[in-house]
């Protein structure tokens, strides 16, 4: 299993019977069967603990933070400040003023195409995006280049998946203003060399927004290293809850921008002439946050670095190997997205049998996988398809997974037979 | 095992590999266009008119064995039919689709339409069911418009 992993501090050997035994619904059953969840690219499930946080926060802890003087409240601003300390540390960011709470990752994207957008980016200005983005990073800036006049210029990919570097480097230039790209395809598993982005980047001053929505709970990720100027991610693929976010900008990039909502918590002062602006991050967190949602995510993450990311990924990537080969030997299926650099997606397709058609009949064998265009419409429009059927891969994730999924997608075979 | 039977019954399976009246139409008085964002699915239909009775239809495009099927039997069973014919069948096409389980669908209006009853245990499924006759819809009320599911 962990012929890449090469653990100097030792966390305790990775276990999945163990980690399975923290996620509570896994033992569940669908349609009369066990539960096999290989959705895990739209949503993780989640571990005890952060449900437990959840609770404890609601039962011993709710009160609004940052305005009041009782102890509930004092209690609940630091629970808070407390997991943004905790977010920072495992993005690696140098000062948790620079981690801003958002909804999910789609709000972090918007929030930097319409703050730093509107900062920055002017008609002739050129946006660079990848061709494998997820609609939430492609329509932001869309929508910023139909209000300044600036144009979007889309990096091409190959068959396999992967970005055609001498494209990148062609249209990474002297008018970029920015360049939005995905650390981790959604419905390819491309995992993109975004240092290298950065570099080439930062040579004609233009900042980088990575979106890690699918990296963050499946690569290890050090901002500082990246060099990125923007990292956006989602609690709930980090097997925290729903409806918290992050967004990780430079100090000095989110000290140039103006603030994205107005309302409390984002001032320092209102009066009907002259409204000042708190400083970052809540200059960008206008009204009561997701409080819950944040201590529940930083739960999220204490597990998660518990067990290892080196871990995790080294069990995902000795999981992708073996789904890899087990679909492979499924006759007429073809796997989309073959990139050499992959993580934790298996998408494929497969003759006479069409994906929605696969989803529907695994579901009733009890597994649970994605199918459609995974809001990767010019994915699947540049593959030639209108759709796959997607499998993706979490930290309780097992073989046995892959194998009834590979029983249960033969079945779907038989039913078109 | 069995209860997908409901859903892939045997005609449907036959019509999703063998689809009627599938390509295009020589002379056309309408078309129109449908759109299944949530999968992708997608068609166009054509149909030729005899003053208020549909003559001839045709469909073409991709998706799922159900949305194909369902086109596939729609062209079928309208064709000859009367466009308020047409629109009343749709009305109970869409009722038996959405319907309570323990509800019969109306097998006399509907004839072999009534393959679609199983589908009423797949609530996601149900647009894919549908989406030919949204399409034909749009088709018969002669909207420019590309007709979707949502």
């Amino acid at each position: 299993m962990s012929q890449a992993a090469t653990p100097t501090a030792a966390p305790p050997r990775f276990d999945v019977t163990r980690v399975r035994k923290e996620f509570p619904i896994l033992g569940r059953k669908v349609h009369g069967q066990p539960l096999v969840y290989l959705d895990n690219a739209a949503t993780t499930q989640k571990p005890r603990v952060v449900l437990d946080a959840l609770v404890r926060y609601y039962t011993e802890h709710n009160a609004n933070i940052h305005r009041g003087v009782h102890y509930l409240s004092e209690t609940a601003t630091q629970a808070h400040e407390a997991a943004r300390r905790t977010v920072q540390r495992f993005v690696n960011a140098r000062d948790a003023r620079e981690i801003v709470f958002t909804r999910n990752a789609t709000e972090g994207i918007n929030l930097v195409a319409h703050s730093f957008g509107q900062a920055h980016v002017r008609e002739g200005d050129e946006i660079v995006i990848t061709g494998m983005e997820h609609h939430s990073n492609i329509v932001p800036w869309q929508l910023l280049c139909e209000r300044t006049g600036a144009r979007l210029r889309v990096a091409p990919i190959t068959d396999e998946g992967e970005l055609v570097w001498e494209e990148v480097e062609r249209l990474i230039g002297p008018r970029t203003k920015i360049v939005a790209v995905v650390h981790l395809s959604n419905s390819l598993g491309t995992v993109n060399p975004v240092e290298r982005i950065v570099e080439l980047a930062h040579q004609h001053d233009a900042a980088v927004l990575v979106d890690g929505a699918q990296s963050a709970y499946h690569l290890p990720v050090d901002v500082q290293a990246m060099d990125c100027d923007f990292y956006v991610a989602t609690g709930h693929k980090l097997y925290g809850p729903t409806g918290i976010g992050l967004l990780y900008g430079k100090a000095e990039r989110l000290e140039q921008m103006p603030p994205y909502q107005g309302g409390g918590d984002m001032i320092s002062s209102v009066t009907f002439e002259k409204t000042t602006y708190n400083e970052l991050p809540y200059k960008f967190e206008a009204g009561t946050p997701h409080i819950a949602g944040a201590i529940g995510l930083a739960a999220a993450i204490d597990y998660l670095t518990g067990v290892g990311l080196d871990q995790v990924a080294a069990h995902e990537r000795d999981l992708l190997a073996y789904g890899t080969s087990a679909l492979r030997q499924i006759p007429g299926l073809r796997l989309v997205g073959t990139a050499t650099n992959k993580a934790s997606i298996l998408s494929f397709v497969m003759d006479g049998v069409h994906p929605h058609d696969v989803g529907t009949i695994v579901d009733r064998m009890g597994v649970a996988i994605r199918t459609g265009h995974h809001c990767t419409q010019p994915v699947m429009d540049r593959m030639g398809i209108s759709a796959t059927a997607r499998a993706s891969l979490a930290m309780y994730s097992t073989r046995d997974d892959i194998d009834t999924l590979v029983a249960a997608v033969g079945r779907a075979r038989e039913v078109f037979a | 095992m069995f209860d997908l039977r409901d859903l892939y019954q045997e005609v449907i399976l036959d019509h999703n590999k063998r689809p009627r009246n599938f390509g295009q139409l020589a002379r056309p008085d309408r078309r129109a266009e449908g759109y299944n964002p949530l999968c992708g699915d997608q068609l166009t239909l054509q149909i030729e008119l005899d003053g208020e009775v549909i003559r001839d239809v045709a469909f073409d495009g991709s998706g799922c064995a159900i949305s194909k099927a369902s086109a596939s039997l729609m062209t079928e069973s309208v064709k000859g039919k009367t466009l308020d014919e047409v629109r009343t069948l749709f009305e109970k096409f869409q009722e038996m689709v959405t319907a309570d389980a323990e509800v019969e669908p109306d097998t006399d209006a509907l004839g072999k339409l009534s393959v679609f009853a199983g589908v009423r245990a797949y609530p996601a499924r149900v647009k894919c069911a549908v989406l030919a006759w949204h399409t034909l819809r749009s088709a018969v009320e002669g909207a420019d418009d590309v007709a979707t599911t949502e």
